[in-house]
């Protein structure tokens, strides 16, 4: 007759709870999480016991399957646990030590429980092995989406930090473009010009792509797609910046952009001071230069 | 000679196209191409990694640098499993696109690189070969 592992774990468990657990705050105390500072003994303390009570009663019901229902309590302490170790900086390996060095304690207890029938402590070692293993990758698996959360909302920050539009003079914008312009990045710098532009009742914007390397088909099609609706909002843009070689590459693609484009963003802005009707002029001559800077 | 560096780069993502782009710059920078040129490539490079991941559901590009005879050039191979192209004498027509873009990128990479072979069976996939030399 096989052996049922799971009921061999339960009964150990249960058996020495006392000692297992004892044993693990042992291992967890002397593993790296504590001395990296980012949490405190009790803290650790706490979260060992919650989760070694979960998993108590998860294993009274008689499941194996680490999914199962009986262990969703369990999982969520886990979750929570591996997605606040992510913020706070912790390696994979102390993450995942957490639940994985509480395997040493129990295959100890099973060993010292079923020293003489072999068939049993076999039994249980492979359950307990199966179990803590699932729940180890669980926690890494949590751990991963924690992290991913965090440099997805850090790519979001520089996208928006990125992108910022600047105001010249009453009514004129700048937008300094920079880096690779993806469709993600595109919507974000059109909507900050659109609003822009109604906050600062702006008729002109000038685009500059000083900063862009590559302008190829998309890069225009997205700053054609910026140009008309700047225009449906009533403001004219001007691009600037355009590079030689970048001029270059445009014609032989065929790209043909249909609005005013200037070298630098100097030319771009003077000009949009001359069709907002001023004119930057020298009051005077430049100052001489000081008796002691001469010398 | 010594066997010029090859590279094969995976094209699944739109971060994918930029490595290409840079793969294909450090390329151009290493057998001297002018800015101009390195430019070109680059944008051909970008035009047709942009189709590989869009039309062709994805693939692979090969960079690698070739030598003939005295001239040194950057020469890429985009390959997909898409679906293919049925027309290409049309898709390489300014201005017609099936998707949503501008339609020049496939004419535009043509228009970039002095080297051009474009070869598509439908239900198999594209392969597109340029290059630009020194």
């Amino acid at each position: 007759m096989a052996i049922d592992g799971i009921q061999v774990l339960v009964r150990t468990v249960t058996g020495h709870e006392a000692a297992i657990l004892e044993s693990w705050l042992g291992l967890l105390k002397s593993g790296g999480s504590l001395q990296t500072g980012r949490i405190r003994e009790v803290e650790l303390q706490a979260q060992a016991r919650t989760v070694f009570g979960q998993l108590r009663d998860a294993l009274a019901s008689g499941e194996s399957d680490g999914h199962a229902a009986p262990y969703e309590t369990l999982r969520e302490t886990l979750a929570d646990i591996s997605r606040s170790r992510a913020i706070q900086g912790f390696t994979p390996t102390d993450t995942a030590n957490f639940v994985l060095s509480l395997k040493e304690p129990i295959l100890t207890a099973l060993d010292a429980a079923n020293a003489g029938d072999m068939a049993s402590l076999v039994a249980g070692t492979r359950a307990a092995n199966r179990l803590l293993d699932g729940l180890g990758l669980y926690t890494m698996e949590v751990f991963q989406t924690g992290r991913e959360e965090v440099i997805g909302r850090q790519s979001q920050e520089i996208a928006e930090l990125s992108t910022p539009v600047v105001q010249l003079w009453d009514g004129i914008l700048a937008l300094p473009l920079i880096g690779t312009l993806d469709s993600a990045r595109t919507g974000v710098v059109m909507e900050n010009l659109l609003q822009a532009i109604v906050d600062e009742e702006a008729e002109i914007a000038i685009i500059d792509i000083t900063g862009v390397p590559t302008v190829d088909t998309l890069v225009a099609q997205h700053l054609l797609k910026a140009i008309a609706a700047a225009r449906l909002m009533g403001a004219d843009c001007i691009i600037s910046g355009i590079r030689p070689q970048i001029a270059q590459t445009m014609v032989h693609l065929g790209v043909e952009l249909n609005v005013v484009s200037k070298a630098t963003l100097a030319d771009a802005f003077a000009l949009a001071l001359r069709r907002t009707g001023r004119t930057v002029v020298r009051r005077a001559a430049p100052a001489p230069v000081a008796a002691d800077d001469r010398r | 000679m010594p066997p010029a560096k090859i590279e094969l780069l995976p094209i699944r993502s739109g971060d994918d196209v930029v490595r290409v782009r840079q793969a294909t710059r450090a390329r151009a920078i290493e057998i001297g191409l002018s800015l101009v040129d390195q430019t070109k490539i680059i944008t051909a490079a970008s035009e047709l990694a942009r189709n590989t991941l869009d039309y062709g559901g994805g693939g692979e590009v090969t960079v690698e640098v070739v030598q003939a005879g005295a001239r040194r050039g950057v020469r890429l191979t985009f390959e997909d499993r898409g679906p293919g192209i049925p027309d290409i004498a049309r898709a390489l027509t300014d201005h017609y696109t099936t998707g949503g873009g501008l339609g020049l990128g496939l004419g535009g990479a043509k228009r970039l690189s002095n080297e051009f072979h474009i070869e598509s069976t439908p239900g198999v996939g594209t392969r597109v070969v340029i290059a630009r030399w020194k």
